[in-house]
């Protein structure tokens, strides 16, 4: 019947499990897909990513010369960093703020 | 459609939809309930409220790219499903899997299956009125959730599946760590449990609710916990996918009752099951490759079958030889699970509905795909 | 690779499955792909953890008997497959008559291999990838 009792007890003496998330943010977790980053000078343009897209989320252009990413997109799968013959592709752990 | 559900019957009766919109409902299903005073006499589906075409994206994206399309084809069991098209793939194409690809497939599937029927565990007891246990259980889900973003880098879309292997390694750090997790699960649900198990008020609005009786789930095709519930012991584990067959087999957990509580209790059951199998898995991992690399494009057709945390996931997987896939088609175990929903609710008070129908675990997003 | 498939014809198909479930198989799904001249459909049962598929090649235009009067769990795809590859189906427990998946402005039969739907935005022209293109995924 009262199983819960010291369970209930517990919680009222102890901090509470939630963030106070505006004011204090979780740290970033080494190794997490957060969001996609360019090494833009190390790129060459090859179009390698934007062609293996799942979500059409980049857009490399030849002439001129450009790399875009369409943040709203990108489902930071981590494909594109895989296939990147330059490696200039990095994902970083951090999410990008809403 | 409306016209003929209330013309068939006397006037006294009462049509209610019951959703798109409705508390207990995380995903859009409509239910019009045909109500004879507070008592359901008949109910009829109506979805399509997240429709999404994937199976015809999945023909004009090539057939790598599926995986992660796949992958969102479920917000809560998504390596289920890259799992399941990553191993259809893999036999079109006769790729043989490092062993040690395997063992990590089982680590993250029964870590998705245990963060998949917590979060059920939870939203059951919210449909049943026990905010206190939601919580609880929600709370005991988050560790899972954090260890899968330090083994595979996101929360639920691993995206670590891929065709010939996984992705991602585990080194030694990483699995004592989830293995410290796991005990640490398991010891918090000890204090949790037994309240969903055998608290009075829980069994009062469980016990005896939503009867399905074996030759019924049988019949109307029921899969997983539903029919494990009833007493049929399915489990497609049993076929030995991925490393399922090194580990010693499953015996899949049934109950007899047929009713909520039991398939609740099928959850609860398979929770430690399915910590039992992580640890088994991590413990019997082998050292060498995680993944081999795969040429050539899917040709010919194969039809895979999967146990998900809400029952049997079949793909039909149809390749031409190119790099695009001739037919995807998925069938998800709600959809497997609607006919025997429908044969539950006539009979039930309109106060049972929304535990009966959180009882089977629907995944709306899944069955529309 | 699919084994146990036995080729039908519409005539005899719920003769057939009268007899399937007869020997005590599950009904699992039906799986319909379009061939260009023919909706290709393949009916699945589980007989003791064993999977046994029937193979019927329907042509366009053609309607197909439904399953329902002999398992009811079929009236679900069955509405799908109505939808979504614009097959008549008839003798459906539940019928809704397009309705099921599909909305009034909905595109007609989807899923069948016409041009036109679902383009994949990487074949056009760069000036049209601006819009709002069907072909990302979410």
């Amino acid at each position: 019947m009262f199983t819960l009792i010291g369970n209930i007890v517990r919680c009222l003496f102890r901090k509470p499990v939630t963030r106070l998330y505006p004011v204090e943010v979780k740290p970033a977790v080494a190794g997490c897909r957060g969001q996609l980053h360019i090494r833009i000078e190390e790129c060459i343009f090859c179009g390698a990513c934007q062609r293996r897209c799942p979500a059409n989320a980049i857009t490399v252009g030849k002439q001129p010369k450009s790399w875009t990413l369409d943040p709203y997109r990108c489902i930071v799968c981590g494909y594109c960093v895989e296939v990147c013959p330059k490696k200039c592709l990095v994902m970083r752990p951090e999410h990008f703020k809403p | 459609m409306q016209t003929t559900a209330t013309s068939a019957f006397p006037t006294r009766n009462t049509v209610i939809p019951f959703g798109p919109q409705h508390p207990v409902l995380p995903e859009p299903l409509q239910l019009r309930l045909v109500l004879e005073d507070e008592r359901v006499v008949e109910a009829l589906p109506a979805i399509g409220y997240c429709h999404r075409g994937l199976e015809k994206i999945a023909e004009k994206k090539d057939f790598i790219q599926n995986v992660y399309l796949v992958e969102r084809i479920c917000g809560i069991c998504s390596f289920m499903h890259s799992l399941t098209y990553c191993q259809g793939i893999e036999e079109l194409m006769k790729v043989d899997v490092p062993s040690r690809a395997k063992h990590l497939r089982v680590v993250w599937a029964e870590l998705h299956r245990m963060h998949s029927h917590l979060l059920f565990l939870g939203l059951v007891s919210d449909a049943f009125g026990f905010e206190n246990l939601f919580m609880q259980l929600w709370r005991v889900r988050e560790h899972i959730l954090e260890i899968m973003e330090k083994t595979a880098g996101a929360r639920i879309m691993l995206s670590v599946c891929s065709i010939g292997g996984v992705r991602r390694d585990l080194d030694d750090g990483q699995m004592a760590e989830v293995l410290r997790v796991l005990d640490r699960v398991e010891h918090e649900l000890e204090e949790i449990l037994p309240t969903l198990m055998n608290d009075y008020s829980v069994r009062q609005r469980l016990c005896g609710v939503g009867l399905l009786s074996p030759d019924k789930a049988h019949d109307l095709g029921a899969v997983g916990p539903t029919a494990r519930a009833s007493g049929i012991p399915m489990d497609h584990r049993q076929t030995g996918y991925a490393a399922y067959g090194d580990l010693g087999g499953v015996t899949p957990v049934t109950e007899t009752a047929g009713d909520c509580y039991a398939r609740i209790m099928i959850r609860v059951r398979e929770l430690h099951q399915s910590a039992e199998f992580v640890r088994k898995a991590i413990q019997k991992i082998p050292a060498g490759p995680i993944a081999v690399p795969v040429k050539g494009n899917p040709d010919g057709e194969v039809l895979v079958r999967m146990e998900q945390p809400r029952g049997e996931l079949i793909f039909y997987i149809k390749g031409n030889g190119t790099r695009n896939l001739e037919r995807f088609r998925a069938r998800t175990p709600t959809f497997a699970n609607l006919p025997a929903l429908l044969h539950m609710l006539p009979g039930c008070q309109l106060a049972d509905v929304p535990v009966i129908i959180l009882s089977i675990d629907p995944c709306i997003s899944c069955t529309e795909r | 690779m699919l084994t146990n498939v036995q080729e039908i014809t519409p005539d005899r198909l719920v003769g057939e499955v009268a007899l399937i479930k007869g020997q005590g198989c599950r009904f699992v799904t039906v799986t319909c792909t379009d061939l260009g001249e023919a909706h290709d459909l393949i009916y699945h049962f589980d007989d003791q953890g064993e999977l046994r598929h029937l193979r019927l090649k329907l042509p366009h235009g053609a309607t197909l008997p439904s399953l329902s009067g002999v398992w009811f769990a079929a009236v679900i795809i069955e509405n799908e497959i109505q939808d979504l590859f614009g097959i008549t189906v008839t003798g459906m427990a539940i019928d809704y008559k397009g309705r099921f998946l599909l909305a009034e402005s909905s595109p007609k039969a989807p899923f069948n291999k016409l041009g036109g739907i679902a383009v994949d935005v990487r074949v056009r022209p760069p000036a049209a990838t601006e819009a709002a293109a069907p072909g990302g995924a979410h």
